[in-house]
């Protein structure tokens, strides 16, 4: 609170820094008294140049303590502590400073640690003492900015150069975000996985068949060791993403898209095309609501129509029968572009030689554009693998390695979310595996990505 | 073509097919045949689609539409003063609201509910809010005698809606005997009635069913949605224009175009792990809060507002951009002032859609923690909060059977919005984009 409260003010000043920067040029413009001309630039350039100086090393400097100042504040809260009070490893330190954040933050009714109270308003000290010291600091280097600029003013200051080569600058940092956001993913993953391959071997876990991620709480304890064998989770996302779900979009999507494209009267595909993108747009929750209270309970009638005895209440089918038609406007959209861009000659061709529409699409059209539909499918299948609401409200917890589309599987979204939803510690395996299972999605998804968006641009490039 | 006949010289015993003959007449049908089944299995799969968005639609209309309604009991209250614990004197002072306020009325509605006789039982726990609202609108009422409509429980208000199938029997139907019996004791007396539930619409999460509402969770999607809108708005347009009108062609360029690309396709739960590993752990930043769910949003539909604004930008004609270079402005200048105003109306649709998508997100929000409970509306950008789609999760979880129609009204709520955003966006598109 305290730190927007002097980003309110870092702005405010910043704001009245233009001012200044914006009056002076004015001076300047009436003091040479012959029209806006005999000054380079514009005052507002004049303006925004002095703003611009004033601004920047203060945001600087309440960015970087807004981001690293916890640690800071940490590091002067244990130091407090006597060293032989000092929580020996870095997970106890962990989740005393935690308790001691839930106590500040009015969010813990009572510590289970006896340290954490008395560390309490060391802590709101260290946390106020840097806020005022990171907010004085940026002031003091705003006006500092601030006066510099103004005192570079002159008639001749080519402020508008300076203003566009810093704009530029900004643009630059703003294209930078994906960048950085990018190593951000990659960092993160690849941290917290190798902390969890330093417990579990990367072997195992690539290759095991068993997944029960209880560890111990206590070293007594029996029976619990925990096994972070993922191929299950991969079998029962591949079941559900890839192959079920599959089986559904591929043909609905396809046969949506040829008939749009090849059948339609223009005034139905109107109607049509914006009702098939209303598919996408709802929200994967409400799928996943509709998959779990709906769609599952008449896959579950339907199997024990079938004769099976222990159908389960939230099996593969239903999950992936849901994700399928979330995926259809995805596949559909993606074999109507593939079918537009096969050159017209060729359509009209094949229906100048008698053939029918049909037999143009299937011995035509498609083979034609059948490089583009599989870019689509297999985006549609990335897409279907890293979807996670719908097989977390549908799709059960139980790692089974099965074949059995009635029977419950789980997913490597669901547990992810199974793992780092409630209250874990931090540096335990069981929640540092879910780091390594986003890392095999995201490693998984970008393969698919790529490959596919290579596939169809060699596609688009054969037909141009 | 000519070349061809002259060095095959067209076999003079081959006939013209004669196509009035049986057999080809046969083959002809099973083609034509052949063609209605695919134009009928293509009409299919789309009637298929729309068949599953209408059941969709209509399961969630159906049980959802209830939820908007609640029963409420009408009880005569006496504000008696010695039964709420109050000074007459002490009311009359400065203080006398705050006194008011902190009297007893659970026990005032105790003593109230009696007169239901066997349904004493039957009024909702919070139900007491409603005496203190009622005197603290009108402290007059102290002493004297009103009638009142107070929430029931979410059992009788579902057995009024006619949730439960009476004739199943007792152990099967999910409401026991006496509740039931409760409920037509109540309804025959004329003691019930259901209405609009405006506390559904106002209020925040709740254990109970007929308390619980999504207004603390709608201002933590508008919170939320806010400082997503604040981040990656900016953000993806000048990004766009970088990309569109200064990048050089090179490596750099080649990477951050990569890089946006690949970000688009990212599965969402992936940015929570970030928000978690990075903001949450490694910055500190208060869990729960719309702050990080915002900027963590915000990484996850700026590809979109990128992408989306590239094209706008590229759709501007180069003669725009040579007009004003001509007359003396700087590339800058033309960008900011004729460029980008005109390439406005596209980049708003594309912010709306990626805005739209950052409102029904729920996975990465699930990972930084905001599926907290949280019973208040939310006060700031860092205290907990929850978002729509996150309440519509919590309580479809929820084993109370009054969650069901109250998580339907929520998607009915959540979906409202979305489509009317989607719509603005396509009026946008339609009114002001011009093609050149």
């Amino acid at each position: 609170m305290r730190l927007l409260i002097a980003f309110a003010l870092v702005i405010g000043l910043a704001g009245i820094a233009y001012l200044m920067g914006r009056a002076r040029a004015g001076r300047m413009v009436a003091a040479a008294g012959a029209g806006i001309g005999a000054v380079h630039s514009r005052p507002v350039y004049h303006g925004a140049y002095v703003a611009v100086l004033a601004l920047t090393p203060a945001l600087l400097v309440l960015a970087g303590w807004g981001i690293a100042g916890e640690r800071v504040i940490e590091a002067q809260v244990l130091g407090s502590l006597p060293a032989a009070e000092r929580p020996a490893t870095p997970n106890d330190a962990q989740a005393l400073m935690n308790e001691v954040r839930g106590l500040v933050r009015q969010d813990l009714p009572q510590a289970f640690n006896p340290l954490a109270p008395k560390l309490t308003p060391v802590y709101e000290a260290a946390s106020s003492n840097g806020d005022l010291l990171a907010g004085a600091l940026a002031v003091a280097l705003l006006a500092m900015g601030g006066l510099w600029g103004l005192s570079r003013l002159r008639p001749d200051f080519r402020a508008r150069n300076r203003v566009e080569s810093q704009v530029r600058i900004l643009l630059l940092l703003a294209s930078a975000v994906a960048i950085l956001t990018t190593f951000g993913i990659v960092l993160s993953l690849i941290f917290e996985s190798l902390r969890f391959f330093q417990m579990v071997s990367p072997v195992e876990f690539l290759t095991g068949l068993q997944w029960s991620p209880q560890t111990a709480i206590r070293a007594d304890q029996v029976g619990s060791t925990g096994a972070f064998g993922a191929v299950p989770l991969f079998w029962g996302t591949i079941f559900i993403g890839a192959i079920i779900a599959m089986a559904v979009a591929i043909p609905l999507g396809l046969m949506s898209a040829i008939y749009l494209t090849q059948y339609a009267q223009p005034r139905l595909r109107r109607w049509l095309k914006p009702i098939l993108e209303l598919l996408a747009g709802v929200p994967t929750v409400v799928y996943g609501f509709f998959a779990a209270l709906t769609v599952a309970p008449l896959v579950r009638s339907l199997a024990l129509a079938l004769g099976m005895t222990d159908a389960s209440s939230d099996s593969a089918l239903a999950a992936g029968l849901v994700m399928g038609v979330m995926i259809i406007p995805f596949v559909s959209s993606m074999a109507d572009d593939s079918l537009a861009a096969v050159p017209r000659a060729m359509r009209d061709g094949s229906l100048a030689m008698g053939a029918t529409m049909s037999e143009t699409v299937k011995k035509v059209l498609v083979p034609a554009a059948l490089p583009g539909i599989i870019g689509g499918v297999l985006l549609a299948v990335s897409r279907a693998i890293g979807e996670t609401m719908i097989v977390v409200m549908a799709a059960g917890l139980a790692a089974n390695l099965t074949a059995n589309p009635f029977d419950s599987v789980t997913t490597v979204t669901t547990q992810i979310v199974a793992l780092l939803t409630g209250d874990q510690e931090f540096d335990s395996a069981k929640t540092l595996s879910a780091f390594a299972l986003g890392l095999v999605l995201f490693v998984m998804t970008l393969i698919l990505n790529i490959y596919a968006l290579a596939v169809v641009k060699r596609y688009r490039e054969a037909y141009e | 073509m000519a070349s061809m006949s002259d060095s095959r010289p067209p076999k003079a015993e081959r006939q013209p097919t004669d196509w009035t003959t049986a057999a080809m007449q046969r083959r002809i049908a099973a083609r034509y045949r052949g063609e209605r089944n695919f134009r009928r299995l293509g009409a299919a799969a789309l009637v298929i689609a729309a068949g599953f968005l209408a059941f969709l639609l209509f399961t969630i209309v159906r049980d959802g539409a209830s939820g908007f309604l609640r029963t409420e009991a009408r009880i005569d209250v006496t504000f008696d003063a010695t039964t709420l614990g109050v000074d007459p004197a002490a009311i009359a002072g400065p203080n006398g609201k705050a006194v008011l306020a902190r009297a007893d009325y659970p026990g005032l509605l105790l003593k109230a509910a009696e007169q239901l006789g066997p349904a004493e039982g039957t009024l909702s726990d919070a139900a007491w809010l409603d005496l203190r609202a009622a005197l603290l609108a009108d402290p007059s009422l102290l002493g004297k005698r009103a009638t009142l409509w107070v929430p029931v429980r979410s059992q009788i208000d579902l057995l009024a809606k006619g949730k439960y199938d009476l004739a199943a029997p007792a152990d099967s139907r999910g409401v026991s005997d006496r509740e039931v019996a409760n409920w037509r004791w109540l309804d025959s007396r004329g003691l019930l009635r259901t209405g609009f539930n405006s506390a559904f619409l106002t209020g925040a999460d709740s254990t109970e069913p007929e308390l619980a509402g999504i207004g603390g969770a709608a201002l933590g999607s508008l919170l939320t949605v806010l400082v997503t809108i604040a981040i990656a708005f900016p953000l993806g347009v000048l990004s766009a224009v970088w990309l569109e009108e200064f990048a050089p062609r090179g490596r750099i360029a080649d990477i951050i175009e990569l890089s946006i690309n690949n970000l688009a396709a990212v599965p969402s739960i992936i940015f929570g792990l970030l928000g978690l590993a990075f903001f949450l752990n490694f910055a500190g930043m208060p869990r729960s809060a719309p702050l990080v769910g915002g900027i963590t949003l915000a990484l996850m539909i700026m590809p979109v507002i990128v992408i989306a604004s590239r094209v706008a930008i590229k759709a501007v004609p180069p003669s725009i951009r040579d007009a004003a270079l001509g007359i003396g402005a700087s590339p800058i200048q033309v960008v900011f002032h004729h460029v980008l105003p005109l390439a406005l109306p596209g980049i708003m649709t594309g912010t709306i859609i990626g805005v739209a998508r950052a409102l029904g997100e729920t996975a990465p929000l699930l990972l930084i923690g905001m599926r907290a409970f949280v019973t208040d509306v939310p006060q700031g950008f860092t205290q907990p909060a929850t978002v729509l789609p996150m309440q519509v999760f919590l309580w479809s979880d929820d084993v109370q059977r009054g969650f069901v129609e109250k998580t339907s009204a929520a998607i009915i709520v959540l979906l409202v919005v979305l489509i009317a955003m989607n719509s603005l966006a396509i009026y946008l598109r339609n009114r002001f984009e011009r093609r050149w």
